[in-house]
């Protein structure tokens, strides 16, 4: 194997150069931000070059009143939320940040990673505004644009979110801001009786709330349920909430700020065990719960969105397969995505599950040939291989 | 010709295709009535397993096709082309799931916006809402990523599916997504979304609904001019509100609309905004009594505030009218789609004023100001000589001062054949080679809504198999890169 070139273009176009001569002499690829998740996607051979945004770092623009900002790939979310802030706006986007918070905004984009305010604000995808991609054959393109509703051409930024650098190289973002809220106020609930639980959520998801953020957790056999509300005055409607709630049983405290959030962020993530992502709908969370009783996993979850991830301890890697094996069988046809776990693990099941539509998948993969016909950057990384 | 014909009948019953030249006048344009396209038939199947039996001959036969909704869109993307299929969707309008429960609902393509929102309703609604929404289809509203007023607040349709069936030119159907967010792969629905047609048919679409918000406040605002108007959009914005929807009309465009409505909109006003808070009832009341003074501030020569559902309801259909009522002030219109970042409004409006006046034409301005998506209304009359050319060719300069602002060619009609030609201006070659690139993937037979989006017709390379001429080729209408 040969060693591992590292290179760290200062500007995009610098970016598009080296990638235009790793094509030239058929060199694999591999982008990478902080490397904060890494571990993810199928493990592959180690690529011939690495191609770091480290020094892809600048805030280039931020409209503070047009509510935008255009931002290269490297620069961490960390330290642009610490420039939004200073003229009191944000993105609206909290996955954990890995340590140091280091996680940077093209890592985050390329990973599709999400946090709690996902329940009302949306995805990455739903945050881009546009994007400047670096091609596999080095062709500087972008797509979208700097304005809040622009519909010219394809839209190629929720083609690059989640795509796990097998499409080339993000180089820079522009993304969608918010106000930040004048007060923050944190509902949280618990109980041990999973069936009421389960509950819980679609009492609050379907009133006229305007939660930014509803999650859940479940670990060693206790039930939290979270809600954010944020506003001006946001005390009527965390009373509203505790009155949806009273029938069943909980006792709802309320308490100002967000102090609880981060460490239920943090639970996204495990530096040992394995983590399951699961795509199911806000009305299965208690089968999701019972697949984590089962199989001794904590669980975080989305509620109002359906999205949960089930975090197994640290174990023995043939346990650890056959609990997720365990856990995509039962939860079958949900879809059960391995994100964090050992490298044993990971080569020992298929990160991504089966993709049940074929055709869905024939079709990514010709996406996939357009875009790096010799299949260049991160090859074998993503779903099916590709 | 006649076999093909036959085939389509075959597919969908022979009262379903229609080849008369009288009868196909109904679907040679859309709502941009200056483009035509004379197809060689218009077929309406019933199903998604027609629709795909449709292009599944199209595809052997290698004959393009383009698919069509209502016809309301507003950039010629359901233009027929010419020697075509057109395949139209209005038949498929059954809801087939409301599932309130996850928030979801899932309907055939020809299903229009407003019976999405009635479906859901009262509890829940769709937040999209193009002018067009009593009669727009949300197969429409996929393929052209529909905004509407309220989009400022909700997103646009690529913000509301989750699910999509759709057949791809070769005959295929895929399924992608569902009920469920994050499936493993490509975001591919977030390409399909706002391809205008280009990428395959959308045959099954699932959307996610939103609670309805408990109090809904709207007001109208009257200014001396655009000037003060845009100014008031800027401040309530940077005050950290953020309104389900700013509108602004000018004087011109409220003259149309208070011909065609009553709503008792005042002559001698220069501009208005519809302003509307919805949400919490707890955070509304203070936002709104917010937006009333900072519209006094930026001294509002008057405001309308509604007091019911009936007044509001009014405000409304006052606004969606607009374009419907120009034609009481102006004998043609050409409209404009272009957008400019929030901040550069009061600019981009004085620039209009300034050409409008150079080119001795009308424009009336009637757009989505929080977004800065504008809607110049270029009157002219097409009876008087060379006015036609002058209003297009001032439609281009104010295309070209939106790109120069750092905006868009369109906020939300599309590109379709109407702004193909200002692509460009947006995106470089490169640019366009990326679009091209996912265009292949989909449809490398190029049949999916040819001549449309793309400012030149590129054609596909790596063709297995023997090289054959592109109909297109043959036609002399594109030629192999």
């Amino acid at each position: 194997m040969t060693a591992v070139h590292r290179v760290t273009p200062t500007t995009p176009e610098d970016a598009s150069e080296v990638m235009r001569a790793a094509a030239a002499t058929a060199t694999k690829v591999r982008p990478k931000g902080a490397g904060t998740k890494f571990g993810w996607g199928r493990p592959i051979d180690e690529p011939n070059l690495e191609i770091s945004t480290a020094r892809l770092d600048r805030i280039i623009e931020h409209n503070e009143g047009d509510l935008t900002a255009v931002l290269e790939a490297g620069v961490p979310l960390q330290r642009a939320q610490e420039a939004f802030a200073r003229a009191g706006q944000m993105l609206t986007l909290d996955p954990p940040l890995g340590d140091n918070d280091a996680a940077t905004i093209g890592g985050i984009v390329a990973t599709a990673d999400q946090g709690p305010l996902r329940h009302r604000y949306g995805a990455c995808r739903d945050l881009l505004l546009g994007v400047t991609v670096v091609l596999p054959d080095g062709t500087l393109a972008r797509s979208g644009g700097k304005v809040i509703k622009n519909v010219a051409g394809y839209d190629l930024a929720k083609l690059y979110a989640g795509s796990f650098g097998t499409l080339g190289l993000i180089v820079e973002v522009v993304v969608r801001l918010q106000p930040q809220p004048v007060k923050q106020l944190t509902l949280m609930c618990e109980t041990d009786d999973a069936e009421r639980f389960s509950r819980a959520p679609l009492l609050l998801s379907h009133a006229a709330l305007e939660m930014d953020c509803l999650d859940v957790g479940w670990r060693d056999g206790t039930g939290t349920l979270m809600a954010l509300f944020r506003g001006a005055f946001p005390e009527d409607r965390a009373q509203a909430a505790a009155r949806l709630l009273e029938p069943t049983g909980m006792t709802v405290t309320t308490t100002e700020g967000v102090a609880p959030w981060a460490e239920q962020r943090a639970r996204q993530r495990a530096s040992e065990g394995a983590v399951v992502r699961v795509s199911g709908r806000a009305t299965d969370l208690f089968t999701v719960i019972e697949c984590a009783q089962r199989t001794g996993a904590v669980l975080v979850g989305r509620a109002g969105l359906g999205i949960s991830w089930l975090s197994l301890p640290a174990s023995e890697p043939n346990t650890l397969i056959s609990a997720i094996e365990e856990m995509r069988s039962e939860l079958s046809p949900r879809a059960c995505v391995l994100l964090d776990a050992p490298e044993e693990v990971r080569a020992g099941v298929d990160v991504w599950g089966r993709e049940h539509d074929e055709g869905a998948l024939a079709l990514m993969r010709r996406v996939k040939s357009r875009f790096d016909p010799a299949g260049l950057c991160s090859p074998g990384r993503f779903l099916g291989g590709i | 010709m006649r076999h093909l014909i036959r085939e389509l009948e075959a597919i969908c019953g022979r009262e379903r295709v229609v080849t008369h030249a009288h009868a196909l006048r109904t679907f040679e344009s859309d709502g941009l009535l200056h483009y035509k396209g004379t197809p060689l038939a218009a077929a309406l199947p019933d199903s998604a397993e027609e629709v795909q039996a449709l292009v599944r001959v199209c595809h052997d036969a290698r004959i393009p096709w383009v698919a069509r909704g209502s016809g309301t869109g507003l950039s010629g993307g359901a233009v027929p082309v010419d020697d075509g299929i057109l395949i139209v969707l209005s038949r498929m309008r059954r809801i087939i799931e409301i599932d309130l429960e996850n928030q979801r609902i899932v309907v055939e393509p020809g299903v229009t916006n407003a019976e999405v929102g009635r479906a859901v309703g009262p509890g829940h609604f769709y937040p999209p809402d193009p002018s067009s929404q009593i009669i727009c289809s949300i197969g429409g509203n996929v393929a052209e990523n529909s905004g509407g007023a309220h989009c400022f607040k909700y997103g646009f349709t690529t913000n509301y599916v989750t699910g999509l069936e759709v057949v791809l030119s070769n005959g295929e159907m895929v399924t992608l997504g569902g009920k469920e967010l994050d499936g493993p792969g490509y975001d591919l629905i977030g390409v399909f979304v706002g391809s205008e047609g280009t990428l395959g048919i959308a045959t099954k679409i699932t959307l996610r609904v939103v609670p309805t918000p408990e109090t809904t406040r709207t007001l109208v605002a009257y200014f001396d001019g655009t000037d003060s108007a845009g100014r008031t959009v800027s401040d309530i914005v940077a005050g950290g509100i953020i309104p389900a929807a700013i509108e602004m009309m000018d004087s011109l465009s409220m003259q149309a609309c208070e011909e065609a409505t009553h709503a008792g909109y005042p002559p001698e006003a220069g501009a208005a905004l519809v302003i509307e808070l919805d949400g919490p009832e707890a955070e509304c009341a203070p936002l709104f009594e917010d937006v009333i003074a900072i519209c006094e501030a930026s001294h509002a020569t008057g405001m309308r505030i509604a007091q019911d559902e009936a007044e509001r309801a009014l405000i409304w259909k006052t606004r969606k009218a607009a374009f419907a009522a120009m034609g009481r002030i102006t004998p043609n219109y050409y409209v404009q789609d272009g957008v400019v970042p929030r901040t550069r409004l009061p600019e981009a409006l004085r620039r209009i004023d300034e050409l409008s006046e150079e080119y001795g034409l009308k424009v009336a301005n009637v757009f989505h100001a929080g977004d800065g998506n504008l809607h110049p209304l270029i009157c002219y009359d097409a009876s008087h000589e060379g006015e036609p050319e002058r209003a297009e060719e001032l439609a281009g300069l104010i295309v070209a001062m939106c790109v120069e602002l750092g905006g868009s060619i369109t906020g939300e009609h599309g590109v379709g054949v109407d702004k193909k030609r200002y692509l460009s201006k947006m995106f470089s070659e490169d640019d366009l080679d990326a679009f091209h690139r996912v265009r292949c993937a989909f449809d490398p037979g190029g049949l999916a809504n040819p001549t449309k989006v793309m400012p030149t017709p590129r054609l596909c390379g790596e063709v297995p198999g023997p090289y054959r001429r592109h109909p297109l080729e043959r036609a002399g209408l594109a030629e192999r890169f």
